[in-house]
């Protein structure tokens, strides 16, 4: 039994860092404008990348289906806008290796002529949950806290599993990125329908906001909601500002003192979270049949003129959210996606914004200096003392350096969420959670080789095992039909007789080629003294050494 | 536009090597300025002998496996390292003691290992036992702390006898040296006196010892100090401390005659200097939280063992590098408890 904690716990480690929000919040929520052309990339998600439905040349509405799921942990497409497509192919995409993926770009008419995409459901909160989730499939509403986890498939808690609590994640810990701020400020409607959604789906017990308590605004906003609704069975609790209390297992120790299992779900303990996000998306998918095309980025740092949250189209590109914000500033060093702590640099600003885009961070370098040398560990355990996993993040790092992939499993590498505490406080700077990164990468790759040579392996075995049987079945035959063959006893003299006329046969045969042993039989008496005289002189030289 | 790339996190990193030795130079100042107070000026030819040496040797062992010379000089390892040893050395001790301390603390300890965080032992800990078990009788050269009625040497004597070895006219080591309490209280014992009349001694000052218990006072500030910047975690000096107290206090309540108070053990000799600024050098101590206690707490027990029963007046060296062999076992028995492992403990 879960049981909501009067007073949230503060997380095991974690660190308490500037939150640079303000500079995005000074503007009001907008919609970014219809760029010129849309990237959409086939894979925003965890999971399988959709399959495009239309080819290039095909009109498209806004809100229309472009690529469907083809299996269960996947998310379907939908165009951005109204316009053309222009091309299927590879085009970069946002992604930390830098590397390209399948886009459907579409060149945008401007009209943003919306589609009836028949989502919207008149009755919501009598409909049967699995005909709610289909509908939050078909919406393509993935997580957009950040992992893009298809979000129909976390509404689907099983049968015979009971939820007793839904925890909405709005605690946006990481520095700079205040999209969930804004939408609390400005959509709280979005929000609590999206929510109250989500809690007949799962047909949870309690359910629970957690915000964290530096955001007055978003809080007031959303409670003054919940007034209007007169809606009494959703909590909002604010949690002690600490990175990273937004993680979701942080997130849930914090509110209900209960540790998520290593390697196992929220679920294991009756407990579903989802970001804010996703709850808006979901009510704008059910409520206005609106599927997930846009979403808000914070758009911020001293690298770009005008910081604000904009409420961008998936498959804008990154330049065009810039230009919308002012254009870059002199300052400008770097380009982030996500946060300064877990996010990744961008090499160039031609990727579009995706599903799981949270913030757009063009940063100075006084924001996000240079990679400094890094020195040797001195186990000064500072990392220890932040690891809200409760790691050795030293020892970690001596195995991963080590290429020691047993005994880094030992000290639980798998429960790193890779949050970079332990690199942000390291005195001698060393990049701890690339080490990690590293680990993990070649564990998995080891293990499918494992895999692949375990199938190869098993293979091999099937065939001698095959080959093993062919060849007793061929024994088999063969038996038989000697069996068969085995001639019977009254036949003996007929075989004998037989045999005799086989050797006089062979007798007759030999008989006649001794009586001509060479091809000598028609020569003339010249040749014939000319073999005699070559046979004299082979039998004289035959004599000497 | 393009940008460079780069692995996250990006936020600018606040903490480095340097500052970090800078903060524990800082706070051995108290204890260092009181040290001088009532030894002289022998103490700072120590450290100003005991830091060149170290700062050299570093910069030639660096040079000499081709490492980067003044970055690393920079982080102030070595720098500490010399200044730890001259700290622990006696005022009068000639001059080539802080340099073959120095030399050994750096060359062997330290470089010949790796540099600086693979050093398996304390380095200054090791010069320090290398010179007391090699040069026993120059380890002892105490003066009188000041206050003292007996003879004392100025600037000018003190230089003479640290460079020449040359007494001042009509002057004998022993006249110019004393017995440190610890040293004087273990000779008494074995000579049956009881500790009440031991302490009758005007150089056992107020509570552990004239000069060494304001010492102990000054290094402990600087290493309260150095816990509130959070420069060094509080389990080493917490467990090192309890510890000894502890264990004096246990051997003091059975045979008070016999055995020192706990006061008298936590405020003399090299007590705060050992649990707040040795014990906690991290490259060679334990490094879990639960492991850092048990490694001061034996770095505790074990002080007073060779304290009372050892064959020297000061066991914190020794204790210091028997537990620094025990750090990686005691690492590898308290792992933390990782998070979402709650009910795994039969796993």
């Amino acid at each position: 039994m879960v049981t909501l904690l009067e007073q949230p716990r503060r997380i095991p480690g974690g660190l308490h860092l500037d939150a640079n929000k303000a500079q995005s919040l000074q503007q009001p929520l907008r919609a970014c404008s219809i760029p010129e052309q849309l990237y959409i990339p086939l894979s925003q998600h965890i999971g399988e990348a959709a399959e495009p439905l239309l080819e290039v040349g095909d009109e498209v509405l806004k809100g229309q289906l472009v690529a469907r799921s083809p299996v269960y942990i996947s998310a379907p497409i939908h165009a951005s806008s109204s316009g053309k497509i222009v091309a299927i192919g590879d085009y970069p995409v946002p992604h930390p290796s830098g590397m390209q993926a399948t886009c459907i770009v579409i060149a945008t008419d401007g009209k943003d002529q919306p589609v009836d995409t028949g989502l919207k459901m008149d009755t919501v909160f009598d409909a049967d949950p699995a005909e709610i989730r289909q509908r939050v499939r078909d919406a393509g509403i993935v997580g957009l806290g950040g992992a893009g986890f298809p979000a129909s498939v976390k509404l689907n808690p099983g049968p015979e599993r009971e939820i007793e609590l839904l925890v909405i994640n709005a605690a946006e810990c990481e520095p700079y990125i205040s999209c969930d701020e804004a939408l609390m400020c400005h959509r709280p409607q979005d929000i609590i329908d999206g929510v109250r959604i989500m809690r007949h789906a799962l047909n949870a017990r309690q359910v629970v906001i957690g915000v964290e308590n530096n955001m007055p605004q978003a809080i007031e906003s959303l409670q003054r909601c919940l007034e209007e609704l007169s809606e009494d069975a959703i909590r909002i609790t604010p949690v002690p500002v600490i990175y990273p209390a937004g993680g979701e297992k942080q997130l849930i120790y914090a509110l209900t003192g209960e540790e998520v299992p290593s390697q196992g779900l929220p679920l294991d303990l009756g407990i579903v979270c989802h970001n804010v996000g996703t709850a808006a998306a979901i009510a704008r998918a059910l409520l206005q049949g609106e599927p997930l095309i846009s979403r808000v980025v914070t758009v911020t740092g001293e690298g770009v003129r005008q910081p604000a949250n904009l409420e961008v189209r998936i498959g804008t590109p990154v330049a065009e959210l810039i230009e919308e914000c002012g254009g870059y500033t002199d300052e400008v060093a770097r380009l982030l996606m996500g946060g300064p702590m877990m996010g990744f640099s961008l090499a160039s600003d031609a990727v579009p914004a995706i599903k799981t885009t949270n913030c757009i961070l063009a940063a100075s370098y006084r924001e996000t200096p240079q990679a400094t040398a890094a020195s040797a560990c001195i186990r000064c355990g500072d990392c220890v003392d932040v690891c809200p996993a409760g790691l050795l993040p030293q020892q970690l790092y001596w195995y991963a350096r080590a290429r020691n992939f047993d005994n880094i499993q030992d000290y639980n590498l798998f429960d790193c969420i890779e949050c970079g505490c332990c690199a942000q406080v390291c005195p001698s700077h060393i990049p701890l959670v690339q080490y990690y990164r590293f680990a993990k990468t070649e564990i998995w790759s080891l293990d499918s080789e494992r895999q692949f040579s375990d199938m190869a392996r098993q293979r091999h075995e099937f065939r001698i095992e095959r080959l093993e049987q062919e060849k007793i079945a061929l024994e088999e035959r063969r038996a038989r039909a000697r069996k068969a063959l085995k001639p019977k006893v009254g036949d003996a003299t007929a075989k004998q007789a037989e045999i005799a006329a086989a050797l006089q046969r062979v007798k007759a045969k030999k008989e006649a080629q001794s009586a001509g042993p060479r091809n000598t039989g028609n020569l003339t008496e010249e040749q014939q003294a000319k073999i005699a005289e070559v046979d004299r002189r082979r039998a004289s030289t035959s004599g000497q050494p | 536009m393009e940008f460079p790339t780069q692995s996250s996190p990006y936020l600018p990193l606040n903490n480095n090597l340097s500052r970090l030795m800078t903060q524990v130079m800082l706070g051995l100042i108290p204890g260092t300025l009181i040290l001088l107070w009532f030894f002289g000026w022998g103490i700072l030819f120590n450290l100003l002998i005991g830091s060149a040496t170290a700062l050299l040797a570093e910069a030639a062992m660096l040079r000499l496996r081709s490492q980067p010379v003044m970055p690393t000089l920079y982080d102030g390892s070595a720098l500490l390292t010399g200044l730890l040893l001259g700290l622990s050395l006696p005022p009068l001790a000639p001059w080539w003691i802080p340099v073959v301390g120095a030399l050994f603390a750096i060359v062997i300890a330290k470089q010949l290992y790796g540099g600086l965080g693979y050093n398996p032992f304390n380095p200054a800990m090791v010069g320090f036992v290398v010179l007391i078990i090699s040069f026993p009788l120059q380890m002892t050269l105490w003066p009188p702390p000041q206050g003292i009625d007996a003879q004392t040497l100025g600037l000018a004597d003190t230089l003479r006898l640290v460079f020449t070895e040359a007494l001042p006219a009509g002057a004998t080591l022993d006249s110019v040296t004393m017995a440190t309490p610890l040293d004087m209280a273990k000779t008494r014992i074995g000579l049956n006196f009881t500790w009440s009349e031991i302490l009758t001694d005007p150089r056992y000052g107020s509570f552990a010892g004239r000069g060494w218990e304001w010492i102990n006072v000054g290094f402990l500030f600087g290493g309260l100090w150095l816990w509130q910047k959070r420069a060094i975690h509080w389990q080493i000096p917490a467990g090192m401390l309890g510890a000894l107290f502890l264990v004096s206090l246990l051997f003091y309540i059975a045979d008070a005659d016999s055995f020192g108070s706990p006061v008298f053990h936590l405020f003399s000799g090299a007590t705060m200097l050992g649990a707040f600024f040795i014990a906690t050098d991290p490259v060679s101590a334990a490094t879990t939280h639960r492991g850092r206690l048990y490694y001061g707490a034996g770095i505790g027990i074990l002080t007073y063992i060779i304290r009372t029963w050892g064959g020297y007046p000061e066991g914190i060296a020794f204790a210091v590098l028997l537990m620094n062999m025990a750090a990686p076992t005691i690492d590898y028995l308290t792992p933390p408890r990782a998070f979402g492992h709650r009910d795994q403990k039969e796993g």
